[in-house]
């Protein structure tokens, strides 16, 4: 078919609404409020550098935590049969029918100091624990939130993977620790590698998260930039320059995770 | 280890599911104080109550509304565009999946500011404000690129000489798509349809970017929690976690249905 | 009579990407016959059929049919028919579907049609397989299905794109034989592409070779065998050994330090040629029998005969036998008048015809990357 023609709106829509919004968070991020250059803006989110620090530390270990717990999920439903696999990978999926702020919201239910868990602890004997407005509230609401993102790419690349060439592993003389960690694993660094991404990026740049979850104390990226354009702080050009730091980190930390990767495209099993 | 195995699937799932478990028993909780974590009794009232608030009503018709929008507009200029890419050249092809790939890789919240910025603007030129109109904009942007990676595999999938075929026997080349190639993306289509319209409706920080004052669940929802949540919305969202399941349960029995037949068909000969 | 020409190409040029496919391509098909496009992947015989099929438009020159010019005739409108490589079949439809297709795009009435599509899966031997799903056929039935999908339309010229390629050995021969009855039978023209050259051989009216986008040879499968004018064709074309000589005179070639007597003349006195001898023409003998002689390196029974090579001074030579000779014997290569060929040089000397390096896997390896490129070229 030669139909160049069907993208043109398409691509007039894109540089409309996608690559000039981008280039006006670069011009707000490099002028003052009267529309005059300066490094002003990039310089003031040096004060914010623990905020950024916070950000990507709370982001990582939910992304580690993410991997850990997601993993080994998705290598057990990719090796049970295909009737439970479906129902299996059903479920993962249906949380995130629900929205998202509502489930956040539960788990202030469950955590709050005179919340479900604490009751349940009291029940038995234990002291109540502190755990809203905490940092752990934070990590666990972004595992909470992110791990059906680790788990379906890494699961489906585990079922696209040919079988016989974990029989030619076993064949040739490797036992079942060895196939896992030479031929499993390697394999599927293209699925673990969009999940990680998947989780990092939402995770490093969320700010609902840590306002429901992680009260005043936990201040992170995302809440610093919606301070700058809907909140008390008003400052459009800070929050790009905000944004745009935001963003070219994270360019950089996709650019680092993209060395593991020998695929072209990383992000192939996006989506179910 | 099978044991082992099932103990770590069950605590997975138990995770994934206690919040929603909360959120649906407490949709039936007979309080009056709004507690979210006392239990003082079974009822429907919450329901009830449900459908006369106005507000929610309101915001659910507009959260419906923009994403049938959302999804009708992205669908179309996404299979159209996906149908472009396809027969682009390589290079200019690499440089509109780029385009394609940037709301997606980057975070909601550049996006969603991003767009703001980009609308105060526009809404100042034309004296008028944000709304409706602009969430529907800000939607279909950010749900275009799903649509098109759902339906340009399904392109690229497709033996390229099927069109070519149709040409061959005598059809003209829009009878021919509508003949030969529709049927075959049409899976893709409404993959990304169905996509499309559910990140819309689940979508909050986009919205809250680049509503203004208009309110859709989410951000009703949001306003709620710094006070405290009604019951009510956990009513809606046990009926729409409902009609989501119940969906899904149908899709998946046709599925096993189709799978089924073919496997019966094949045996037959 | 003089048949009419079908099909004519005048002065084709077509280049992707700045790599020329064809160059100054000429070509006259007559109406009836059966012509195959014979040559290595990506030697531009896809393109030639694209071109007349209406998918692809040529930089430059001219398409005929019929008579009349067609360059800018779009595909649905040319009384053409393609049976394409991977049969392109719809999947969404069922096998009568498949085949009523064009004719529904012709507004064919539906008693018409039913009448038309029985026939056609008669004459393709699928007799009540109207309602079976594409996907459930077999290689051959889907091959079949395209051609009474192709032939329904009656198209006034078949184009065959390697049709029988995705076929297992039994399959294809039976298919060949098909084709060519089915060809037979309604008298419309073939033009058929394929890489295997005994396939062209043995289905064709007229062979066209093809290498680098142009014509090496046209000719009946007899004459392309035994008349080959370059040392592709001769190689190309079932198995040679192909020598470098010198014409001394009419009827007397030199090479390997002797003369031999030959058939052929008009060369110059004294011109470098390329001799082209036939594996099957060389009779094996003793050692002082005949003026060439070696040791056999290598002997590997095929069936029919045994394929021998022997070190003739450094040449490697084939010779196919129906007597076993042993590895390491002395023998003698008997080669008469009628067994020489002699072509004039080419671009294409020295490139073919020593069997120094030959292995049966080693053809085949060539093949298949080859062959996968030139879907890329599509």
């Amino acid at each position: 078919m030669k139909s160049k023609k069907a993208c043109y709106p398409y691509v007039v829509w894109m540089v409309l609404f996608v690559v000039v919004p981008m280039l006006m968070v670069v011009f707000f991020a490099f002028t003052d409020k009267s529309g005059n250059f300066t490094f002003q803006n990039l310089l003031g989110v040096g004060q914010y550098s623990n905020v950024f620090l916070r950000s990507i530390w709370l982001g990582a270990i939910a992304t580690v935590i993410c991997l850990v717990l997601g993993f080994p999920l998705a290598y057990l439903i990719a090796r049970t049969g295909r009737k439970s696999q479906n129902v299996m990978v059903m479920l993962i999926m249906l949380p995130m029918w629900m929205n998202f702020l509502l489930r956040t919201y539960a788990w202030m239910t469950l955590l709050e100091d005179n919340g479900i868990l604490n009751q349940l602890f009291e029940a038995v004997g234990l002291p109540k624990l502190q755990m809203i407005n905490t940092a752990g509230a934070v990590v666990l609401g972004m595992v909470y939130n992110y791990l059906p993102f680790m788990i379906l790419p890494i699961y489906s690349i585990l079922t696209k993977m040919d079988s016989s060439v974990i029989e030619a592993a076993q064949d040739l003389g490797a036992d079942k620790r060895q196939v896992f960690l030479k031929v499993t694993l390697p394999m599927s660094t293209p699925g673990i590698i969009s999940g990680v991404t998947m989780v990092f990026v939402p995770a490093v740049s969320t700010f609902i998260i840590s306002k429901m979850l992680g009260g005043g104390a936990n201040l992170l990226i995302g809440d610093l930039i919606d301070m700058q354009f809907l909140g008390s702080a008003y400052n459009p050009n800070l929050g790009s320059a905000i944004s745009l730091v935001l963003m070219v980190l994270i360019l950089i930390c996709m650019g680092i995770m993209n060395q593991f990767d020998d695929g072209e495209e990383s992000n192939g099993g996006l989506m179910i | 280890m099978k044991v082992l195995s099932k103990v770590y699937c069950f605590f997975i799932y138990l995770f994934l599911y206690a919040p929603i478990v909360v959120l649906i028993v407490f949709s039936f909780n007979d309080s009056t104080t709004m507690s979210r974590s006392v239990w003082s009794g079974f009822s429907f009232k919450w329901y009830g109550q449900l459908f006369s608030d106005r507000l929610i009503m309101q915001a659910l018709g507009n959260t419906i509304l923009i994403a049938v929008v959302a999804a009708v507009v992205s669908t179309i200029l996404g299979t159209a565009a996906a149908i472009g890419i396809n027969s682009l050249k390589r290079w200019p092809r690499r440089l509109v999946m780029n385009i394609t790939n940037l709301p997606m890789v980057n975070p909601e919240i550049v996006t969603g500011v991003s767009m703001m910025l980009l609308f105060v603007i526009a809404v100042r030129a034309i004296n008028t404000s944000l709304g409706i109109g602009s969430i529907m904009i800000a939607h279909i942007t950010f749900c275009l690129p799903y649509v098109i990676l759902s339906v340009k595999p399904k392109l690229s999938q497709m033996d390229q000489n099927l069109y070519e075929a149709a040409l061959d026997l005598g059809y003209r080349p829009s009878q021919a798509f509508l003949k030969v190639v529709f049927p075959e993306i049409i899976p893709g289509i409404v993959t990304g349809m169905i996509m499309a319209f559910t990140l819309s409706i689940d979508d909050f920080i986009i919205s809250y970017f680049t509503s203004g004052t208009t309110q859709t669940l989410p951000i009703y929802i949001y306003s709620m929690t710094r006070k405290r949540i009604s019951p009510e919305i956990n009513a809606l969202s046990t009926l729409l976690f409902a009609i989501v399941l119940v969906l899904l349960l149908i899709v998946n029995l046709r599925k096993e249905k189709e799978n089924k037949e073919i496997l019966h068909e094949e045996e037959e000969p | 009579m003089e048949k009419k020409a079908m099909i004519e190409l005048q002065n084709i040029e077509v280049s992707f990407d700045g790599e020329q496919i064809l160059k100054n391509f000429n070509l006259r098909i007559l109406d009836g016959e059966f012509v195959t496009l014979l040559g290595p992947s990506g030697c531009g015989k896809t393109t030639t059929l694209r071109i007349i099929g209406g998918f692809t438009n040529p930089d430059s020159g001219n398409v005929y049919f019929d008579g009349k010019r067609i360059n800018d005739l779009p595909p649905y409108k040319r009384e053409v028919n393609t049976i394409f490589q991977k049969y392109a079949l719809f999947p969404h439809l069922n096998v009568y579907e498949n085949v009523a297709f064009g004719m529904r795009a012709h507004k064919k009435s539906e008693k018409e049609i039913k009448k038309t599509v029985h026939e056609m899966l008669d004459l393709v031997n699928l007799h009540g397989f109207s309602h079976r799903n594409v996907n459930q056929l077999s290689g051959g039935q889907q091959q079949r299905v395209a051609i009474a999908r192709a032939l329904a339309n009656s198209p006034k010229v078949l184009l065959l794109d390697e049709p029988l390629s995705a076929l297992d050995m039994k399959l294809r021969k039976d298919m060949q034989n098909e084709l060519k009855k089915i060809q037979q039978q309604t008298g419309i023209t073939f033009l058929f592409v394929t890489h295997d050259q005994e396939e062209a051989l043995s289905m064709s009216d007229v062979v066209v070779v093809m290498d680098k986008g142009e014509i090496q040879q046209i000719g009946t499968p007899q004459d392309i065998y035994n008349e080959p004018k370059n040392a592709f064709v001769a190689d190309f074309i079932g198995e040679s050994n192909i020598l470098d000589g010198i014409m001394r005179e009419d009827y007397l070639v030199e090479f390997f330090g002797h003369k031999f007597r030959c058939v052929d003349k008009g060369f110059k006195t004294n011109e470098p040629v390329d001799v082209v001898i036939r594996p099957e023409d060389i009779d094996v003998v003793k050692p002082d029998e005949a003026a060439l002689s070696g040791i056999v390196t290598s002997v590997t029974f095929k069936g029919v005969h045994y394929e021998i090579i022997v070190d003739v001074k450094g040449f490697k030579w084939m010779i196919q036998s129906t007597d076993f000779t042993a590895e390491g014997e002395h023998i003698g290569l008997k080669i008469g008048p009628d067994d020489i060929h002699i072509m004039h040089k080419s671009e294409y000397s020295g490139t073919f015809g020593d069997y120094s390096t030959f292995s049966d896997e080693m053809e085949e390896d060539l093949q298949t990357p080859l062959s996968s490129l030139e879907e890329g070229e599509k």
